[in-house]
């Protein structure tokens, strides 16, 4: 039986949702777009291009979320699936789009270059239990115009898990599709076989920006898949309470399912998020806060109340580097998104409230994502019944070490985390120097980094990757891209 | 120089059937080596030897893990029953005795069991004293047989002044030099192990082979 977690009742979740539509349907949303206001309004809501308003109907509403696909798969740049969302299957994902990198030999935050964005997909390519990669880092070497396309071109081009990513401008949107058409050969291929996601988020209270409503457009005209992540503030821009938290959080992204849904029906979205309460102490936004962790899995709840698959960025920590609060506050996320079933948990890496991340705990992190995945395999009978023949076998032989019941069914039953988590014992741990959790960190950062091996991708399509980003550097008068490593 | 190929074709094998924990095929192939004449201590070393460094080498990195080891030295087992009258008729030196035993006072014998276990995969000869062993006993035993260490183990913190009792008591007589202590355990240390005159520690089975095969080279 696998383990679950669930924070509301069903009365609870229809009122929510009920008082999120009510919200729609009399106070409405602003939308900085006026291509998308008009959109809307050809479906009957009710607009007003001077202010940016739309006030939504019960019928809008309804009509979006009869369309909205109830999973969606994605695909590796070489074409193989790695990612199932639907029911309460689990996909790690590091966390996005940080301004600062911890550097894992002098631990010192520095803003981040095209060499550590190289690094850091070097590394995650050979983390087996995150799937995907996202543009975790922005570099800080090249033109901020394009800055958010180099992040996606150099995923691409070095790694080939799926990418979690996002635009800063609406301009940028043309050719991060035109990299994934590049990949997969044609607009339709793309389509069939989603590379990656964008994140569209709203802005709390109750906004759409001009960009990032258009990206959502954008997105669902090529059937690339979106997480919506609404980030209601409890106390600051949000109600102080978590209910009242989750009603604006469902306001929000019903109001993007809606964009979506119009522009294109069935197109892929994701019911995610990263709403924080509000630390009133020191103006910061936890999200490792357990209040935080509790809003992301009851919309989760919400989410697949209405038959969406889910996203949240709840496994990450608030910690300044890789210390004893980096592991707690990501572990208990991790462990409650996966009782919860969250679909794509973000997160991995991710220290200092979304800003820095770290190679040392992504690491760290892909060993605790092991030990969660293990977890919710719960626990199953395998051979056990009956138990006399065992037990007698262990009478006999004094250990069941090599007896075949261990040898089927160790790997299953057992999950062995290391080498960063360390389970030797002292006078071992001793003997091998007596290596810090930082240390052992470190080092597995450079073994991963010597074992890197390239991408599969084809020399054609990488030559086509770059020549896409070359010219959009030109763009903005950037001739010529930072050095790349092998 | 084909016959010397041939050979060495058959002893690789009989190392990567013992790495993948084969003994049926460990015990054929061994069986077949001695048909063919080969020499009883090529098959030790170059086959069965061969196959467990390899098999220590993986565990060391945690490349593997214990039952594999164990199914390796198990499957050394079924090439070396066979060896062993050979090896003796033609006086060819076990790789060493060892006594072990849990001592005197202490009835927790798992760890120590491990250590036979992970010392005759390595090709020792171990003579097992089993638990709630007396100093004197180790020491007769180890003259009686004689072995070139004594490997000590205990759980409880109360039973751990008996390893000192064993290292006295071959100063005493004199054996110190010829017979070497191993300690292990969860209540001793390598701080221990230095206090009590015992020659080594060893935190965990696999590391207690490494001690041994160091110990008897001094031995």
């Amino acid at each position: 039986m696998r383990p679950t977690v669930t924070f509301l009742n069903d009365r609870l979740i229809e009122q929510i949702i009920s008082e999120a539509r009510q919200i729609l349907c009399v106070l409405g949303v602003e939308i900085h777009n006026k291509g998308v206001l008009s959109l809307l309004s050809d479906y009957g809501a009710r607009v007003n291009m001077k202010t940016y308003h739309v006030v939504f109907t019960q019928e809008v509403i309804e009509a979006a979320l009869k369309t909205v696909p109830g999973s969606f798969k994605l695909f590796d740049v070489m074409g193989n699936e790695t990612h199932n969302f639907s029911k309460h299957r689990i996909h790690f994902t590091p966390g996005s789009a940080a301004i600062n990198i911890l550097d894992h030999r002098s631990q010192k935050i520095r803003k981040p270059s095209t060499k550590d964005y190289v690094d850091y997909v070097k590394v995650v390519s050979q983390l087996e239990n995150i799937a995907s990669q996202s543009t975790a880092l922005i570099p800080d070497d090249v033109h901020e115009g394009f800055s958010d396309s180099y992040r996606l071109f150099l995923s691409l081009l070095y790694c080939e898990k799926p990418v979690v990513t996002g635009t800063f401008k609406a301009e940028s949107f043309t050719v991060m599709k035109d990299f994934q058409v590049a990949v997969r050969g044609t607009d339709k291929a793309l389509v069939e076989k989603p590379l990656s996601i964008f994140s569209c988020c709203p802005t709390s209270p109750l906004k759409w920006s001009d960009v990032t409503s258009q990206n959502v457009v954008d997105c669902a005209k090529y059937s690339i898949p979106v997480e919506f992540i609404s980030m209601p503030l409890s106390g600051f821009v949000a109600p102080v309470t978590l209910v009242g938290t989750l009603i604006q959080h469902t306001a929000e992204t019903l109001s993007g399912i809606i964009i979506s849904q119009l522009t294109n029906p069935g197109a892929p979205i994701l019911y995610g998020g990263s709403p924080a309460i509000f630390d009133i102490r020191y103006e910061t936004t936890p999200m490792g806060a357990v209040e935080t962790m509790m809003v992301d899995c009851a919309y989760n709840e919400i989410g697949k109340s209405l038959g969406i698959p889910t996203q949240a960025y709840i496994s990450l920590s608030d910690a300044k580097q890789l210390d004893a609060q980096a592991g707690i506050e990501s572990g208990i996320g991790a462990v409650l998104a996966a009782l919860s079933g969250i679909n794509n948990i973000s997160g991995p890496g991710m220290l200092d409230f979304e800003s820095c991340q770290s190679l040392g705990k992504l690491v760290l992190d892909n060993e605790i994502c092991g030990m969660v995945f293990r977890l919710i395999e719960g626990i199953e009978p395998k051979e056990d019944f009956p138990a006399l023949p065992i037990f007698q076998e262990l009478l006999k032989e004094g250990h069941l070490l090599i007896s075949k019941h261990t040898r089927t069914y160790l790997k299953d039953e057992h999950f062995f985390p290391g080498p960063v988590i360390n389970r030797s014992n002292r006078a071992r741990w001793e003997d091998e120097g007596s290596l810090t959790l930082e240390d052992r960190a470190v080092n597995e950062v450079e073994k991963l980094l010597d074992n890197y091996r390239p991408s599969e991708l084809t020399d054609n399509i990488k030559r086509e990757l770059v020549s896409l980003m070359e010219r959009e550097a030109q763009r903005y008068g950037q001739n010529n891209l930072p050095e790349r490593p092998e | 120089m084909k016959g010397r190929v041939i050979e060495m074709d058959l002893l690789k094998q009989i190392s990567d059937f013992l790495q993948q924990g084969d003994d049926g095929k460990v015990f054929d192939l061994t069986k077949q080596a001695i048909e063919e004449n080969i020499a009883p201590k090529d098959i030790l070393d170059l086959g069965l030897i061969a196959g467990m460094n390899v098999i220590g080498e993986q565990f060391r990195k945690h490349e593997i893990f214990l039952p594999d080891v164990l199914l390796a030295a198990r499957a050394m087992y079924s090439g070396m029953d066979q060896l062993k009258p050979l090896l003796i008729k033609e006086g060819i030196p076990s790789a060493g005795k060892v006594v072990i035993g849990t001592v005197k006072g202490d009835l927790h014998d798992i760890g120590k069991n491990l250590v036979g276990i992970m010392l005759r995969g390595a090709g020792f000869e171990v003579i097992d004293l089993g638990k709630g062993v007396f100093a004197e006993q180790f020491v007769e035993t180890a003259v009686k047989e004689q072995a070139k260490v004594i490997g000590m183990s205990a759980l409880l913190t109360t039973t751990t002044p008996l390893m000192k009792n064993v290292t006295d008591l071959l100063r005493e007589n004199g054996l110190n030099n010829q017979i070497k202590t191993i300690i292990g355990g969860a209540p001793v240390s390598k701080e221990f192990a230095q206090e009590i005159g015992a020659d080594a520690y060893a935190y965990d089975a696999a590391k207690a082979v490494e001690c041994v095969k160091q110990l008897i080279d001094l031995a």
